[in-house]
């Protein structure tokens, strides 16, 4: 008898601690992002992937050295690395140079390999996310600006 | 407080001075009728749309939004859709049986949502035995339940609406009890009597004590009997199929929906009718001035206000608890809500007898 009014009780206070939680829960501001509409104030998180970027400096010039450890680690073939041998004025060496950064985000799995594999920051994922275009050649995107 | 019935007398005395008296009460059912059926659909429709909304935000999201504003147009949408959708036939069902349960479980709420008095002179079924009534006629869905179960030639249809019939048939008994109890306390059996003795208190301040535990126990008795909540186990939508009703399809399945949407706030008034006043303000004694403002508003909408709060109880329950298995729900019928129901009911008794209630 002893152990039944306990229980009793004791189940009633869990009840209320879990209608205590639901009630908060009620009143908490809602997570869900109405899209089209917030387009304006949309903010997304740091670490969402959306698509591969190469950062270029207010000369134009990015870090990428051409080494293509980034297109071998790609599990997908999604980057095709096109580079040449120049030779530096300077010192007479030889050096590989970037010609065309050609990343394909239609085959991209979004897997942060290449990102993590480059060994000079040269290359990040933006948050941005809004990819649809009309034809698949328009998803092939050439990422270095081209320096003529 | 504004009396509906002096508007349905005139209605009545202009009838009879053009027409014989049974052809005026005929057209007056005719039209009552008509009334019930269509606020009934409009309860429904309410009623689905707050549960969508309400249980958005108890899961932290915003619910329907796109069709109309605040997705208000959502469900308007999706009876239409429903309506349009083919009523399938299953081979070797009882196609007599098979067609007619929905409308049985459909007659059962619209005749338990008729004794529900809405405001002053506003109750459509009211005569002495008013609660026996209702208990009666709410009680009729569960044979459409096992109609619906045993004529669609599905085994499993058949174990949910034995799962089904069990679990309403236990939980009426509480649902009794608790209404019992607040019975002892008035001497009546009349709804609109019921409300009217609550003019100087409702009778969850007036009953104290048992009172408040007779609310709790119907609140949770009402939440089973109409399979919500967390006794929503026939027709666990993340679980089973859909229990009794997984042969049926369109406005047959669309009927089920309905009734169990409307018997949710069936239970919420009779709730609120029964232990919070009804249409009836709140009203505290010696308060003269506060008494008369709170007249000012109509009956009906501090009942439907009341009825909401109740169905926005029972729908914050159902999105906190997780669902009870078929012997756990049996068991918090049979050995904690009875048990203590009775207790309960005895305590009003001697509340009662030694005049300790206010």
């Amino acid at each position: 008898m002893g152990s039944y009014i306990k229980g009793l009780f004791h189940g009633l206070g869990t009840l209320l601690k879990g209608m205590k939680v639901t009630f908060k829960e009620f009143f908490t501001r809602k997570i869900t992002e109405q899209y089209p509409e917030n387009r304006a104030t949309l903010k997304m998180y740091d670490r969402f992937c959306g698509e591969l970027t190469m950062p270029h400096d207010e000369n134009g010039n990015n870090k990428c050295i051409a080494c293509g450890l980034c297109q071998m680690a790609c599990p997908n073939g999604t980057i095709r690395i096109t580079s040449e041998m120049v030779t530096d004025p300077e010192t007479g060496k030889q050096k590989k140079r970037l010609v065309k950064y050609e990343y394909d985000l239609g085959s991209c799995m979004f897997c942060h390999l290449c990102v993590n594999a480059c060994p000079h920051d040269a290359i990040r994922f933006s948050t941005d996310f809004e990819h649809a275009v009309f034809t698949r050649s328009k998803l092939v995107k050439t990422l270095n600006k081209q320096q003529s | 407080m504004f009396d509906f019935g002096i508007v349905t007398n005139w209605i009545h005395t202009q009838l009879t001075s053009v027409m014989s008296e049974p052809l005026a009460i005929f057209l007056e059912c005719v039209v009552i009728g008509v009334c019930l059926l269509l606020l009934y659909v409009v309860i429904a429709i309410i009623m689905i749309y707050m549960e969508r909304k309400v249980c958005a935000a108890f899961q932290c999201r915003l619910g329907p939004t796109r069709v109309g504003p605040w997705g208000t147009v959502q469900v308007i949408c999706d009876v239409f859709k429903m309506l349009t959708k083919e009523i399938i036939t299953i081979r070797h069902s009882d196609k007599f049986l098979y067609n007619l349960a929905p409308y049985i479980v459909i007659i059962a709420s619209v005749t338990a949502f008729a004794c529900i008095p809405i405001s002053r002179g506003m109750e459509i079924l009211d005569f002495n035995v008013g609660v026996l009534f209702f208990m009666a006629a709410s009680s009729i869905g569960i044979v459409g339940i096992l109609l619906a179960g045993w004529s669609s030639n599905n085994k499993f249809s058949l174990i949910g609406a034995m799962r089904s019939g069990a679990q309403m048939i236990s939980y009426e008994l509480s649902v009794g009890l608790s209404i019992l109890t607040i019975v002892v306390l008035t001497d009546t059996m009349q709804f609109s009597e019921i409300v009217m003795r609550q003019a100087d208190g409702w009778f969850i301040f007036k009953g104290h004590i048992p009172a408040v535990i007779a609310f709790v126990i119907y609140l949770i008795a009402g939440n089973a009997e109409v399979n919500r909540g967390p006794f929503d186990l026939p027709e666990a939508e993340s679980e089973l199929t859909a229990g009794y009703h997984t042969e049926y399809s369109g406005m047959h399945f669309g009927l089920f929906y309905v009734a169990e949407f409307v018997n949710l706030f069936i239970i919420s008034s009779i709730a609120a009718t029964i232990f919070l006043g009804g249409w009836m303000p709140l009203h505290i004694p010696g308060l003269d001035g506060f008494n008369a403002v709170m007249d000012v508003i109509p009956g009906f909408i501090w009942f439907f206000a009341k009825a909401f709060f109740i169905v926005w109880l029972l729908m914050w329950i159902k999105w906190t608890f997780p669902r009870l298995r078929i012997d756990q729900i049996l068991t918090l019928e049979w050995k904690y809500l009875v048990p203590i129901g009775l207790v309960n009911l005895l305590l009003m008794v001697i509340v009662v007898v030694f005049k300790l209630h206010f």
